[in-house]
């Protein structure tokens, strides 16, 4: 059973064409990584599928339902949640306060109701020891850890992680591949756009290519890599 | 591991008594305060009044009006056409007055929601001068050159009977206690409410709407009724607080209810200089502006010069007014929000 879904989605921004009749879908609880060249249309793509931006043309559904037209703060209500490529904290508000936003909003609880989550996911991301720091003071780090800390606090079902390793050192990438696999390993489907290779595909299961708003290549990872388009295009490698 | 969450801190324990001994005395300060106190209390508490709505909008909202004015007239002019027109009582009036206010609010916004940031403040300035110019071609209410109270409806208002005989004074005087009255219950619940809201999931939700607004959305939150509730609740408290305003000086004109200086730029200099975004910076910003009024009042536009001086300095020197200049130091709140995380893995010495 697909959780997403996507057919002949489309966006332009005035006459360029940054998404272009793009269809997949997601089966539940998979992880599916999506890569491409600068500007391909993969945070455009994220975008569609948050309700950041609407699509001009095609259809998204989100379990089962038509969400094509549902306002990006309702569709994080139904399961939707998501990091930003560029870290958007709340900066005048602390690391905890941070979560408790997405928490009370995200799943439309009462404080007191999402406390102890909120911790947990502090813990689970290792920001607990940060959890009374205005956000605004956070390393790039913290900020990365922080995005996907506020995404899971909404208690998504589908998470979209844009980038989320880049800029790391090699360490804090490794760890943050552990927590990533941790959320992925309870049944969380991921989709997960990342220049870093090495992290994308020692999570995900699938791999999907972008390149000027079109699907190149849908597949296992190794296929997908090894396919000569795809090195072409994405790797700029003359074969 | 279990953690708990607290807002109290030592200072707000200590400021919460003292905010209380406060409250009493200014209470009981008719008693014993002579009637030019009163009246320096009485414009005091309607800034800070104005000072709190547009910190509300500004400085939590992320919503930089400057046509304030806009409601402060609207709520004048109820005032004026309820007790002239209408016959009621201007006690009754002034409350009525908000409601005029949400009138003037909801096209308003309808409009200006559509403009971000500066396109948005001059927006709001705009659709202010069109209300002052609307309120100039009201006849009955003097047109352009504005009109008055009767005497006999504000001899005759509510309470004054009863404050005259209780404390022994003149007729002048009742009503000067009764503005000052209304105007501390008036000032006392706004900070009250505020404080409230800030206290709330939605003040939160606020907070994060003024930080990031796609965040905001991205994470579950309403940012389009957040920003309508916000603006429709300064527009109506600003609205009750213009016609105290004009209840106590008994006469109107549209160029003085409408005045960007009086009710939006001083306004904007208060919060400002005294910390936007806080609850303590209009506070201190309307005491600053009192004494600075006060004490250079008799020298003109030397005196608007040295604000505008002020401010600039201010805003260098320390963006986050006189107020974060304080708390930074010291990290004092007097009007805790932060939530803070004890316990579990969160020792002290590990708490910043």
């Amino acid at each position: 059973m697909s959780i997403l879904a996507l057919k002949d989605v489309s966006k332009k921004f005035g006459a360029l064409t940054v998404t272009n009749g793009v269809t997949f879908d997601v089966p539940k609880g998979q992880a599916l990584g999506i890569i491409g060249p600068n500007g391909a249309g993969k945070s455009t793509l994220f975008n569609l599928i948050t309700g950041n931006l609407s699509a001009d043309a095609g259809r998204i559904h989100f379990q089962d339902r038509d969400v094509t037209r549902v306002s990006a703060k309702d569709r994080c209500l139904s399961g939707v949640g998501r990091s930003f490529q560029i870290p958007q904290p709340f900066e005048k508000l602390t690391v905890y306060e941070n979560l408790l936003v997405a928490a009370t909003h995200g799943c439309n609880l009462s404080e007191a109701a999402v406390q102890a989550d909120c911790a947990d996911v502090l813990e689970q991301t290792e920001l607990i020891r940060r959890a009374n720091t205005p956000a605004g003071q956070l390393s790039l780090l913290e900020r990365k850890r922080l995005e996907l800390a506020r995404a899971m606090a909404t208690q998504p079902n589908l998470l979209l992680l844009d980038e989320i390793a880049g800029g790391l050192t090699e360490g804090e990438c490794q760890a943050l591949i552990g927590t990533i696999k941790d959320i992925h390993a309870r049944g969380v489907t991921i989709i997960w756009i990342e220049h870093v290779l090495h992290a994308l595909t020692s999570v995900v299961e699938r791999l999907l290519v972008l390149d000027f708003g079109k699907i190149i290549g849908i597949g296992d990872p190794d296929e997908i890599m090894a396919s000569k388009k795809v090195r072409e295009i994405y790797l700029g490698i003359d074969i | 591991m279990s953690y708990i969450v607290t807002t109290q801190t030592r200072a707000s324990s200590v400021s919460a008594i003292a905010g209380i001994l406060l409250i009493l005395m200014l209470i009981a300060l008719p008693f014993f305060a002579g009637r030019g106190t009163i009246q320096d209390m009485f414009f005091i508490l309607t800034m800070l009044t104005l000072a709190q709505f547009w910190n509300l909008l500004a400085g939590y909202g992320g919503l930089v009006s400057i046509g304030q004015q806009a409601f402060v007239g609207a709520g004048a002019y109820a005032l004026f056409a309820l007790v002239i027109l209408g016959g009621f009582d201007p006690v009754l009036a002034v409350a009525l007055a908000g409601f005029a206010a949400l009138a003037i609010a909801v096209p308003t916004a309808f409009f200006a929601f559509r403009l971000n940031g500066a396109y948005f403040a001059i927006g709001t300035w705009v659709i202010a001068e069109v209300v002052r110019l609307i309120a100039s071609q009201w006849k009955s209410l003097g047109g352009g050159t504005g009109t008055s109270l009767p005497r006999d409806a504000t001899r005759d208002m509510w309470f004054v009977e009863m404050i005259e005989e209780t404390l022994g004074v003149r007729s002048a005087a009742a009503r000067d206690i009764l503005a000052y009255w209304i105007a501390l219950v008036l000032a006392l619940v706004t900070i009250g409410g505020i404080y409230w809201l800030l206290r709330t999931r939605r003040g939160l939700a606020l907070a994060a709407v003024r930080d990031n607004i796609e965040a905001a959305k991205s994470v579950g939150v309403d940012a389009g009724r957040m920003k309508w509730m916000v603006f429709l609740t300064s527009a109506f408290g600003t609205g009750v607080a213009g016609a105290l305003i004009y209840l106590q000086k008994a006469r109107i004109s549209p160029d003085a209810a409408f005045s960007v200086t009086d009710w939006t730029a001083y306004v904007i200099f208060i919060v400002v200089i005294g910390g936007i975004g806080t609850m303590e910076g209009p506070i201190i910003g309307v005491l600053v502006f009192f004494a600075l009024q006060s004490l250079l009042a008799d020298f003109g536009s030397w005196y608007l010069m040295t604000l505008g001086v002020l401010a600039i300095s201010i805003m260098l020197v320390a963006p986050r007014g006189l107020w974060g200049l304080v708390s930074e130091r010291t990290s004092l709140q007097l009007f805790p929000i932060q939530r803070r995380l004890r316990g579990g893995r969160l020792t002290t010495s590990e708490d910043q």
